[in-house]
């Protein structure tokens, strides 16, 4: 399963506004996605289980796809992400 | 009349009647169907319904509290959108046959109790969304009516357990006086709401809260975060003077708040804000302050069961910093004792706990607990102006121990790769009479001091604040502490450094000319006190001060020397 490994770097976390933009983000793809943060790994397209994760600043996440658009999901992951969510 | 005491959440006095707001409970029975098809279908058009409100709900808030109030309709809407709660609601009504009440409400209280367990502040308001759309949600399949704003119809003061965003965007915000809540912190969605629209709220008052009626006669003090239950003609008459005040103060704010503290004669000094948490920063600035002449980091500590992180203190620290950009931020490391109950610290109980192991006396035995967070405070502060303090400071041999732990986490910063500060202003509270007398010393070794006279009163005069009987020696206008305060500046000042003074004196219109006479460069004060402050030292010379000053000193008691301010000072008083 193909995966990347990104750093949050926005202020408030992977929690507020960044939260619900990852979410839907994945949710435009129809592969399967996951995110993990720690040991837990979870469905990148549930805001409340994205939420649990805790994910705050400076936290080590893994998110990986597996379907027909997975490419370009996690490329659009990672954009959002490095981007920090289009701030700044 | 009684008086409740709860947190304070948003500046400025309320008066009217209360109005108790009380939401119809939704009684979910759990029990099993036979037509899953039709059940899941409920749903549906419940939560068809939900959206359709919650788009109203979207649209009522950004209309008039904004786009962060508004934001949390759209995260709702998520939520009861996501797949992950709706696969296993989904599998309740088809697999089990239970009803769709049941399934939802006891699915989304799952998550909203996981969110709970994490002890992060912005995580629980999420949990309490969880659960306002899920009832939202439930109300709609159920055909109940929530909406006890509507009994809401003259203007009052708003009482509640806690208010949910969806309540608070249903208020008219006409007959809106202020809030009282039983629950929530500085940062609920009362308090952001309240602040948001600019009227006093007092949160976290308890269960004594209960004992408001609608129509039960209240004034709720922003300010001082107290409740008054049918207040006296007396207490009415003080807090409507009180209320008449705040109103001039806003003018007066608006005014002058954002302009530079110089004398008539052309002596610039230093108005600051004290703070205690990411939340007061945003009324610290608007209100006039220049920088944080005192940060208390306890906040990062109390009410949670163990050592906050160095990560989580650098967050915490560095948004405070970045808020004020290149203007000074104090920060004062953790200044504790025997006095407070920290489970995680688990300090021996002292026979005299304000002379014990408390502040730096216990960071310097307890570097576990120190250095994270000086290490934090070192990070925080690259590309910003942060300072660090260090609070009950006795002796010489107490900064140089300090400074040596300081040395030993740059050390290890720098081995580490890590960005830090290179560069960071040290100060220290003046607070305990010995480290006054040894000023001259002392400020051969830091950058800065800051008086705290609160504690400087108490341990000169040997008098417990605390305690009644003694408070009112402690909380005078002493001579003493005046004449200490002067050698203090004079120390300092004959060694290239300078002197804040954060302790309540600071804010106190009485004292300002004295210590701006006496040579004081900042003032440190909470932030609705900084208008006023700004006013008056625009209003007079540094001239009138030192002879003020000059005389004051010489005068011999407390009395004596505020009806001489008073006298010579007309811009003093605020009537």
């Amino acid at each position: 399963m193909p995966e990347i490994s990104l750093r949050i770097t926005h202020e408030v976390g992977l929690h507020a506004r960044p939260a619900s933009m990852f979410v839907q983000t994945a949710a435009k793809f129809s592969s399967d996605i996951e995110i993990s943060h720690g040991e837990t790994t979870v469905n990148a397209k549930s805001i409340l289980a994205v939420l649990t994760l805790g994910a705050h600043k400076g936290a080590q996440i893994v998110i990986r796809a597996e379907g027909d658009d997975a490419p370009e999901a996690l490329s659009a992951l990672e954009e959002l992400v490095v981007n920090n969510f289009g701030e700044e | 009349m009684n008086t409740l005491k709860g947190i304070p959440a948003s500046y400025g006095i309320a008066i009217g009647p209360a109005y108790v707001f009380t939401r119809v409970e939704i009684i979910i029975e759990p029990c099993k169907i036979d037509d899953p098809e039709k059940e899941w279908q409920r749903f549906l058009d419940a939560k068809a319904d939900t959206h359709i409100q919650l788009d109203e709900a979207y649209a009522k808030a950004l209309q008039e509290l904004g786009e962060e109030a508004a934001e949390i309709f759209g995260a709702q809407k998520l939520m009861l959108d996501d797949p992950e709660l709706i696969s296993t609601v989904k599998a309740r009504v088809e697999n089990d046959l239970d009803n769709i009440e049941s399934a939802l409400f006891e699915t989304a209280d799952g998550y909203a109790r996981q969110l709970e367990a994490i002890a992060d502040e912005y995580l629980s308001a999420r949990a309490a969304d969880i659960r306002d759309v899920t009832s939202r949600c439930l109300r709609n399949l159920l055909g109940l009516e929530d909406s006890p704003a509507k009994g809401l119809k003259t203007p009052s003061i708003i009482t509640a357990k806690d208010l949910t965003p969806s309540d608070t965007v249903l208020l008219k915000k006409d007959f809106v006086l202020g809030f009282c809540t039983e629950e929530g912190g500085s940062t609920s969605h009362t308090a952001i709401l309240a602040r948001g629209l600019g009227i006093p709220a007092v949160v976290g008052a308890g269960r004594a809260v209960h004992q408001i009626n609608t129509g039960t006669k209240l004034v709720i003090d922003g300010d001082a975060g107290e409740i008054v239950i049918d207040p006296d003609q007396d207490a009415l008459d003080r807090f409507h003077s009180r209320q008449g005040k705040f109103r001039q103060l806003r003018a007066v704010a608006e005014a002058v708040s954002h302009l530079p503290a110089i004398t008539t004669d052309g002596h610039q000094v230093e108005v600051v804000a004290n703070i205690g948490s990411v939340d007061d920063v945003q009324p610290a600035l608007l209100a006039g302050a220049e920088g944080v002449g005192l940060l208390r980091s306890e906040f990062l500590y109390l009410e949670r069961p163990s050592l906050p992180t160095e990560e989580e203190q650098y967050q915490s620290y560095k948004t405070i910093a970045d808020a004020f950009g290149d203007r000074p931020v104090i920060l004062r490391t953790l200044d504790v004792g025997g006095d407070k109950d920290i489970p995680y610290i688990d300090l021996a109980p002292e026979f005299n706990p304000f002379l014990g192991v408390r502040a730096i006396r216990l960071c310097l035995m307890r570097p576990d607990i120190f250095k994270p967070q000086l290490r934090a405070a070192l990070r925080a502060g690259y590309g910003n102006n942060l300072k660090l303090m260090f609070p009950m400071v006795a002796t010489v041999d107490d900064v140089l121990k300090t400074r040596r732990i300081l040395d030993e986490c740059r050390d290890e910063l720098r081995e580490e790769g890590k960005r830090f500060a290179e560069k960071m202003d040290i100060g220290i509270m003046i607070e305990i009479p010995s480290a006054a007398i040894l000023a001259d010393q002392l400020a051969e070794e830091v950058d800065f001091f800051s008086i705290g006279t609160n504690d400087l009163s108490q341990y000169t005069l040997a008098a417990d604040r605390t305690n009644a009987q003694v408070a009112q020696i402690a909380s005078g206008f002493q001579p003493a502490v005046f004449r200490l305060i002067k050698g203090v500046i004079e120390a300092a000042h004959a060694r290239g450094k300078w002197v804040g003074l954060c302790g309540e004196m600071a804010g106190e219109l009485l004292a300002i000319p004295i210590l701006l006479g006496l040579g004081l460069d900042e003032f440190s004060m909470n932030p609705p006190a900084i208008p006023f402050a700004k006013r008056l030292i625009r209003s007079i010379s540094l001239e009138q001060a030192r002879k003020v000053a000059d005389v004051a000193l010489n005068l011999r008691e407390d009395g004596e020397i505020r009806q001489y301010i008073k006298e010579v000072i007309p811009e003093v008083n605020m009537e």
